[in-house]
């Protein structure tokens, strides 16, 4: 009976062309609006390293205290001094520490210009951590920490545009006139957000092109590129310029740790307590300890990485949406109302209840296909438009792929199927002999 | 018009009555908060930067391989350049303008006791080419002089004695209109900083909703910042914009190619520059526009789908009215009346709606509070739509005739 009602059904969808049309309209635009506007935010709001959200912690200590800090809270970052003693503790099974560069490839060969080339200064860990892929080489080893060598990781994206995607490991580089030997190359790796690094706001930036030793970063004095929050306290630091700046209570330098237990999360935190007292004996602070250990899960919320642009524009498309249904119940009411001659006649003939169920839900779901085609339709061309309205680095991540399309299509017939459970039952309630008697 | 009879008639289409005032609540709901989201969005769009923005050009420089202490001098050599190009008027070295995304913030006060920040404001550090770069209107007082400029690198920065400030932060710090002559200090400074000068206006280079509270606060530093980025603004002479948008860049590798200006973002025209900066207010401010203009059309199309078939369940009814002596006019209006009905139904729940919904984003978002005008305002929209959508179907209505009472269907 599904292949005949689904023909009733398409035959239906050409019987009232207005009225059928309409229907079809609201469902196309309400369904395009939510998935223009979650194709952007399941982006958004994704979780972006699933498997270890959990392990993955990052450490702050409230260097500003009470009358200084945000709102309670220790600030995004930690000092160079807070941030290289936790690295030096070693507390926990890895830990890393970074902050953005910004150096030039300089010209080689055909290139006659200086390319700017974005990254980290980081650690060895870094890579382990979050899982950075490999396509050539390997992450430096710990020891070249320790020997602050001149040693370089490209990205997969870098490594194309320098080398035309050869591999470039054990070549020398010329970065912003410093020489450094390349020791791997990063598959494409660009976990959006980019959870590890929210301080400087680079949650849906382009994809890192770098990384170099923290160490050696820290011996040739490249400056950070990134966000340095210096706060309204007074700066204690010692001498002037850099090492002023160093030693003060600039916080510049995000702190991660890999805490795989319980057990170790406690252990770390109680370190973190233990340290920040340490440093309240020795007055450096004046405040009781003010520590944070945050997980991925945790950090993206408490950072608020969703842009609020496009949580109101979900919210304001799914209540769109739901006019649009809204309005489909009407018009289906409308639709199956008109035919209650003939479904008094389909009654008198024996036909069971659940037989016009059947048929009017299946005709429902066939306006709800037809509508969720239009609404691919619109999507597609909606997702295009993004690029027209929404800055680059929003836009870019709006993507149609085919969960999205299926999404569309099931949503569509799903919703209708669901608005026309009303209309449909006022249909099964038509009274045969009611119909029958004014023929 | 009677009005009881059109409620009785209501009482039998319980379930159409319904879902047209839902739906009539539920646009209004939506449109009054779409509403304030694009006036939010587009109040500022049109904010003044304090600069003349025609005939500006920028251009963003990162020195490659350089040494900080070198690049005062390689500043000066480019400056120098582009001073000398033909069709250049003036060209400056900064470390942010307005609405460039990203620069210097800090609070300020009028006495070196940090207690209290009286306000926040932004630092543009810049030399005396600046005002007549930026094309800045100064109100009192006098700009720099060149033997007030010098170079200073960001970490080591403390206080300069003289400053320039625009005459929101001016008005603000000394509210009695006194602020020439008088002294501020920002976050820390050691010593106080002489206000020589008062500008019109002068925006902070963000354009968020945070920076809203000190949007026009603003101080000119004497100093150009060492280190190896910052930005070039360049004034040309009227029609010189676009040639110089190419041979500027190009200037500027000829004198010295150890740079990077960025392929994207580098060279913008102050206009490129305004369009960026407010691509997501105006983007968001369309989309809600679009969204507002397909909901009306949709409920406007429902309310004509399900009239329209009340029309024709009711066309004998009808026939007997006008065979009992009502005109045409009668029947227009009952089913004018009868929208109005449900549409003040509507509009009630959905005014309720509208100021729930919005009180919900003022709570979770930086939201403004709706005012009972724009309620106002959709209300008597949405009963005008409603009167719209339901002519056709009444007109067909009233044009039934009153043979139509002897048929039997």
């Amino acid at each position: 009976m599904f292949g005949y009602y689904f023909q009733l059904g398409m035959r239906s969808l050409r019987r009232n062309p207005v009225l059928t049309g309409l229907m079809v309209i609201a469902i196309g635009f309400g369904v395009a609006a939510s998935m223009i506007t979650y194709s952007v935010f399941r982006v958004v709001s994704a979780n972006p390293i699933p498997h270890k959200s959990s392990q993955l912690f990052t450490a702050l200590i409230d260097n500003r205290g009470p009358q200084y800090n945000e709102k309670g809270e220790p600030p995004e970052a930690l000092t160079y001094t807070d941030a290289n003693a936790l690295i030096r503790a070693h507390k926990a099974p890895r830990q890393t520490l970074f902050y953005q560069v910004a150096l030039a490839v300089l010209p080689e060969g055909e290139r006659s210009l200086p390319t700017k080339a974005i990254g980290y200064a980081t650690n060895a860990d870094f890579f382990g951590m979050f899982d950075v892929p490999f396509q050539y080489g390997t992450p430096w080893p710990a020891q070249m920490d320790e020997r602050r060598a001149a040693v370089v990781v490209l990205s997969h994206e870098l490594n194309q545009q320098l080398f035309g995607g050869a591999n470039s490991v054990g070549r020398d580089i010329d970065l912003s006139g410093h020489t450094y030997r390349i020791v791997g190359v990063t598959g494409h790796w660009d976990p959006k957000p980019r959870y590890f690094d929210l301080f400087d706001g680079s949650a849906f930036d382009d994809p890192p092109q770098i990384y170099i030793p923290f160490n050696r970063a820290d011996d040739l004095k490249i400056d950070t590129a990134g966000r340095n929050n210096c706060g309204g306290a007074p700066n204690t630091g010692v001498g002037s310029g850099r090492e002023g700046w160093l030693h003060g209570e600039c916080s510049w330098i995000p702190v991660w740790v890999q805490l795989d237990t319980p057990a170790q999360v406690a252990a770390y935190r109680s370190f973190l307590e233990g340290y920040a007292a340490d440093l309240q004996r020795a007055g450096r602070f004046s405040w009781a300890p003010n520590v944070r250990l945050r997980n991925v899960t945790n950090w993206l919320s408490f950072e608020d990485v969703v842009p609020p642009e496009s949580r109101i524009a979900l919210i304001v498309a799914l209540g769109f949406f739901v006019i649009c249904l809204v309005n489909t119940i009407g018009l289906l009411l409308a639709k199956f109302m008109r035919r209650s001659a003939e479904i008094g006649v389909r009654r008198a003939l024996g036909a069971p209840r659940r037989e016009i169920y059947s048929q009017f839900l299946i005709e429902a779901g066939t306006v709800g296909a037809a509508g969720g085609v239009l609404g691919l339709l619109l999507t597609a061309v909606g997702v295009g438009g993004v690029g027209l309205l929404f800055a680059p680095d929003i836009a870019r991540l709006a993507q149609v792929d085919l969960s999205l399309m299926l999404l569309t299509l099931l949503l569509a017939i799903l919703a209708t199927v669901v608005a026309a459970l009303y209309p449909t039952w006022r249909a099964a309630k038509v009274q045969p002999a009611w119909q029958l008697k004014s023929n | 018009m009677q009005i009881k009879p059109i409620l009785a008639a209501l009482k039998r289409h319980k379930a159409g009555t319904v879902l047209i005032a839902l739906q009539i609540a539920l646009t209004l709901a939506i449109v009054c908060n779409a509403l304030i989201i694009i006036r939010q969005r587009t109040e500022h769009l049109s904010r003044p930067t304090g600069m003349i923005e025609t005939d500006l050009l920028t251009v963003a420089n990162r020195w490659v391989g350089v040494d900080e202490k070198a690049t005062p001098s390689l500043g000066k050599t480019d400056l120098e350049a582009l001073r000398g190009m033909p069709g250049v008027v003036d060209a400056t070295y900064a470390n942010s303008y307005p609405l460039r995304g990203g620069g210097w913030s800090t609070s300020v006060n009028i006495t070196p006791e940090k207690k209290k920040e009286m306000a926040h404001t932004t630092l543009y550090f810049s030399d005396d080419h600046a005002l007549a770069t930026m094309g800045l209107k100064l109100v009192g007082g006098r700009n720099f002089r060149p033997d007030e400029i010098d170079w200073v690198d960001p970490k080591a920065f403390d206080t300069t004695p003289v400053v320039i400030v625009s005459k929101a932060l001016a008005d603000k710090l000394y509210p009695d209109g006194s602020a020439l002559g008088k002294v501020l200090y920002h976050s820390g400074a050691t010593k106080p900083s002489t206000i020589i000068g008062i500008v019109e206006r002068l925006q902070v280079p963000w354009t968020g909703t945070w920076a809203g509270n000190f949007a026009e606060n603003a101080i000119l530093i004497p100093r150009l910042l060492t280190g190896n980025f910052g930005s070039y603004l360049v004034r040309t002479q009227p029609g010189q914009l676009e040639r110089l948008t190419k041979a500027a860049p190009a200037l500027l590798f000829k004198t010295n190619r150890m740079r990077v200006i960025p392929d994207e973002r580098g060279v913008r025209t102050f206009a490129q520059v305004r369009e960026q900066a407010y691509k997501s207010d105006r983007g968001m401010a369309v989309l809600m526009g679009v969204v507002c203009a397909v909901l009306l059309a949709i409920t406007a199309a429902g309310i004509v789908g399900l009239t329209s078939f009340w029309v024709g369940q009711r066309r004998k009814q009808i026939g007997v009215r006008r065979a009992l002596g009502a005109t045409r006019h009668d029947i227009l209006s009952y089913f004018l009346t009868e929208n109005l009905l449900i549409g003040a139904g509507g509009v009630i729940v959905g005014a309720v709606l509208a100021i729930g919904m919005n009180l919900w984003l003022v709570s979770h978002f930086e939201m403004e509070r709706l005012s009972l005008l724009y309620v106002a305002a959709g209300v008597v929209a949405l009963l005008l739509l409603g009167q719209g959508a339901v002519l056709a179907p009444a007109m067909k209505a009233s044009r039934v005739p009153p043979v139509e009472a002897t048929r039997s269907v």
